[in-house]
């Protein structure tokens, strides 16, 4: 009976949105209140009942139902009660579901904050979010019905891939949706003032916080899942630019060039039509990596089990909502008058290089995901674009921005000056030649340019606090009256910096200073890594909840003193007949010693690969600056949406 | 012009969403081989060559390594004993001494194995994966790939028919 009422629910869900797509959409173009209004409602009545659906499939895993064909498929009765619950989202129906249930709630959330808006205007915006909504619920039940029943059903299921039987892979998909989904709210907004013909300071400053949103739940999303990469698939990498990674960094490349260009937009009206793009383009590529994921197009260990029909349904949804939204850019867009003009060296000047950098990045890492199924559809042969070709486009090109990323935020708007800037930034300039002088004393180059840029981005972060605090200038009572004045955006800017140099200075460090060593060991045997000694003390027999595992006990030493006992397991799960590495890891935050055991050969030994990884910690604690920094944006009063416009502060200029 | 200049977005995604239509098409795990019918090529390893090759046979490249070759034995073991088919068996990228203890574990299906270990006859037969399974026809010319392991589907609707062909 639940799987009915949540199949019911989802079409109730449907009706409601194709309500709400189309009668506020002619209530605005006719003036006709009550239609539009109407919009707020079925907005809410849409989150609700997709909730209700939400909520009947949990159940129905809860209760390990296997009446239902997709907990037969992805669940059994032996897996633990979080695993039951994170299997609903671990699949492609019950995935599409929570991306329903989070595009409602941000439909909700528009409706609910959006009383600021003009009345026409937010009409319209959730009409767009509706569309955009109706295709999916589509979507869903005609060819990914999550409710279907199977007849007779089988004693138990199929049980989940081991591999996604983990905290860290079970809470990646919701951050990660939020942001894929929150950039619609951006393109819902572009789309509405496309078909308003009007953009201006306003709209700029209504699509930040959205975005904001948006890139802070996708920089988690994106962090959590290269930890889980990291810590499960047991080879100490974290980033392997496989497609489905790659769908996920494109809208991301997207969203914060579109955080930058809407600063320009909302201060200085420039960049707006340039703007109004990137929020189309945003989202479009949130889309694409539906398509990539669920399509077949692609092969990638991530990728859903996969269907050319499904593939077509969302190539149609792709092709309406970014092709319709292109052509009225094409029409509308030309009438949107230019901005306020700028000098090459101002705040603008290098929000647009930002901007160009993040583009051509972003067009790089497609091209580089797509090309294998060019070259197939041109029938010119099988190829695989691997990490080399990354490393040399994306690399080269992100580097000007890096340089450019502590330079920018101290230029004036209109017309900077440049030498003024990098005057005041002696000190990051100090510190970067010192970071890069001793990563060269170690002989590495690329590493002295990767922890020169971080030491340069980062303190350069700092600099500008200091310098809008006048530290070390004016005296205790003074500073402290500017930094209560400092508006919470210039913190978030300089907190969201910060992170992207210790993000840097992560991937450089442990690109360049990782010490690999791969042997076989016997209980006794000794190793040395990295100043430390790893003794294999042997493997023991332990049973986990629906596994069998060994588990290896390796004892690290420093100068003869134990520091740490790594306990690496190498698990059965027998339901799933598959095998998974665990990884051990010791981190004290400047570096991580990382320990995966492989197969037992009774004559050389237990094969054991030993990592030590300088800085990767940093990876994740940097990206989680940067989410935090999104956040503190969040909270400024001038983005609070119910908030009277105020005028610029003082202190910003 | 100017007006033009604005059309580029629609245009380049024009041609994208014609593209990646294209590509729905396609299986990428299907992997083309320029082999199917051609002779076998030359290759020589420790306990296996070309010549030694009788066809009609299959070419199974395993490794001891492998989880999913572990998977397909079971139906090779059947094909050798039940349907009297001729199997071929090359070790890729293997330890022979690993090798042999796989298959006294499983059992051994075929008639000669080769011990590749350095994956240099996995250059001549093009391997892109384990386990692979090339069938070959009485003249020794290759007349059907996969990529993968074997799956009782497989060798009813492919394979077979394809060495009764």
């Amino acid at each position: 009976m639940t799987a009915e009422l949540g199949h019911f629910a989802l079409t109730l869900a449907l009706g409601l949105a194709l309500l709400q797509a189309t009668l506020p959409l002619y209530g605005a173009s006719r003036g006709q209140t009550a239609l539009m209004e109407l919009a707020r409602h079925t907005a809410f009545g849409q989150f609700v009942f997709t909730a209700i659906a939400f909520a009947a499939l949990t159940r129905t895993y809860l209760v390990s139902d296997f009446s239902v064909a997709v907990v037969v498929q992805n669940s059994h009765s032996l897996k633990p009660l979080l695993y039951r619950l994170t299997g609903v989202w671990g699949n492609h129906e019950g995935s599409l579901l929570l991306w329903i249930l989070i595009l409602t709630l941000f439909g909700a959330m528009v409706s609910l904050f959006g009383s600021s808006l003009r009345e026409t205007f937010r009409a319209r915006v959730l009409a767009v979010q509706a569309m955009v909504g109706a295709g999916f619920l589509a979507f869903t039940l005609l060819t990914s019905n999550p409710f279907q029943r199977v007849w007779p059903p089988p004693l138990d299921g199929a049980g989940l891939n081991p591999l996604l039987q983990d905290p860290g892979l079970a809470f990646h998909p919701p951050l990660l949706y939020f942001g894929y989904v929150g950039l619609s709210v951006a393109f819902s907004f572009a789309v509405a003032a496309l078909l308003e013909g009007r953009v201006d300071r306003a709209w700029a400053r209504w699509v930040r916080p959205w975005t904001l949103a948006a890139w802070a739940g996708l920089t988690a999303g994106i962090a959590l899942g290269s930890w889980w990469a990291y810590y499960e698939l047991g080879w100490g990498g974290f980033w392997f630019w496989d497609p489905v990674e790659n769908a996920s960094f494109m809208p991301w490349l997207a969203a914060t060039a579109l955080l930058h260009s809407a600063i320009a937009a909302e201060r200085r009206e420039a960049l707006r039509s340039w703007t109004v793009l990137l929020a189309i383009i945003a989202f479009s590529l949130s889309l694409l990596g539906a398509f990539l994921v669920r399509s077949g197009v692609l092969t990638s260990v991530h990728a859903f089990a996969t269907d050319p029909e499904r593939g077509i349904f969302i190539l149609l949804l792709l092709g309406i909502a970014t092709g319709g939204a292109l052509a009225l850019y094409a029409w509308r867009a030309p009438a949107f008058a230019a901005g306020s003009p700028f000098r090459p060296v101002s705040r603008e000047g290098a929000l647009l290089l930002n901007n160009l950098v993040l583009a051509t990045a972003c067009a790089t890492v497609l091209l580089g995901t797509l090309y294998p199924l060019f070259l197939d559809a041109l029938d010119a042969g099988k190829v695989s674009v691997g990490p080399p070709y990354f490393t040399a486009t994306f690399v080269p090109l992100i580097a000007p921005a890096l340089v450019a990323m502590a330079i920018g935020p101290m230029l004036a708007w209109k017309r900077g000056d440049l030498a003024g800037a990098l005057g005041r930034l002696w000190a990051a300039a100090l510190g970067a030649a010192l970071a890069a002088g001793a990563a060269l004393a170690y002989g590495e180059t690329l590493a002295a340019l990767g922890l020169g840029a971080a030491a340069w981005i980062g303190l350069g972060a700092l600099v500008e606090w200091a310098e809008r605090l006048r530290l070390g200038r004016a005296p205790a009572i003074e500073v402290w009256r500017r930094a209560r004045g400092v508006p919470r955006a210039a913190w978030g800017a300089g907190l969201a910096h910060l992170g992207v140099a210790i993000v840097v200075a992560g991937i450089t460090a442990s690109q360049c200073f990782q010490s690999e060593l791969i042997l076989a060991m016997k209980p006794g045997d000794s190793a040395q890594i990295a100043g430390y000694t790893i003794r294999y003390d042997g493997t023991a027999q332990v049973e986990g909840a629906n596994y069998h595992a060994d588990r290896a006990t390796l004892a690290v030493l420093r100068d003869d003193t134990p520091v740490a006992i790594l306990t690496p397991e190498r698990r059965f799960y027998p339901v799933e007949s598959q095998h998974t590495t665990e990884a051990a890891i010791r981190t004290t935050f400047l570096a991580d010693l990382y320990a995966v055991i492989g197969e037992d050969d009774p004559e050389a030994g237990r094969t054991v690969r030993l990592y030590h990884n300088p800085l990767v910690p940093w990876i994740w604690i940097g990206a989680i600056v940067m989410a935090l920094g999104a956040l503190a944006s969040l909270t400024d009063r001038r983005l609070r949406l119910t908030m009277p416009v105020r005028r610029r502060q003082a202190a910003e200029a | 012009m100017r007006r033009l200049l604005f059309l580029v977005p629609l245009a380049v995604f024009a041609v994208l969403a014609a593209w990646l239509y294209l590509g729905l098409g396609g299986d990428p795990s299907r992997i083309p081989s320029p082999l199917v019918g051609q002779t076998v090529p030359t290759f020589a390893v420790d306990g296996l060559a070309t010549a030694d090759l009788e066809g009609p046979a299959l070419v199974n490249i395993f490794a001891s390594w492998c989880v999913p070759c572990r998977a397909e034995h079971p139906l090779l073991t059947h094909l050798a004993a039940e349907e009297s088919i001729v199997i071929y068996g090359i070790a890729y990228k293997d330890k022979p001494e690993a090798a042999r203890a796989f298959l006294a574990e499983l059992g051994n299906p075929y008639r000669k194995v080769g011990f590749d270990e350095d994956g240099q006859a996995g250059i001549e037969w093009g391997v892109t994966g384990v386990p692979e399974t090339f069938a070959l026809d009485a003249r020794g010319v290759v007349v059907f790939k996969h990529t993968g392991p074997l799956t009782p589907e497989t060798i009813r609707h492919d394979l077979l028919p394809a060495l009764a062909r």
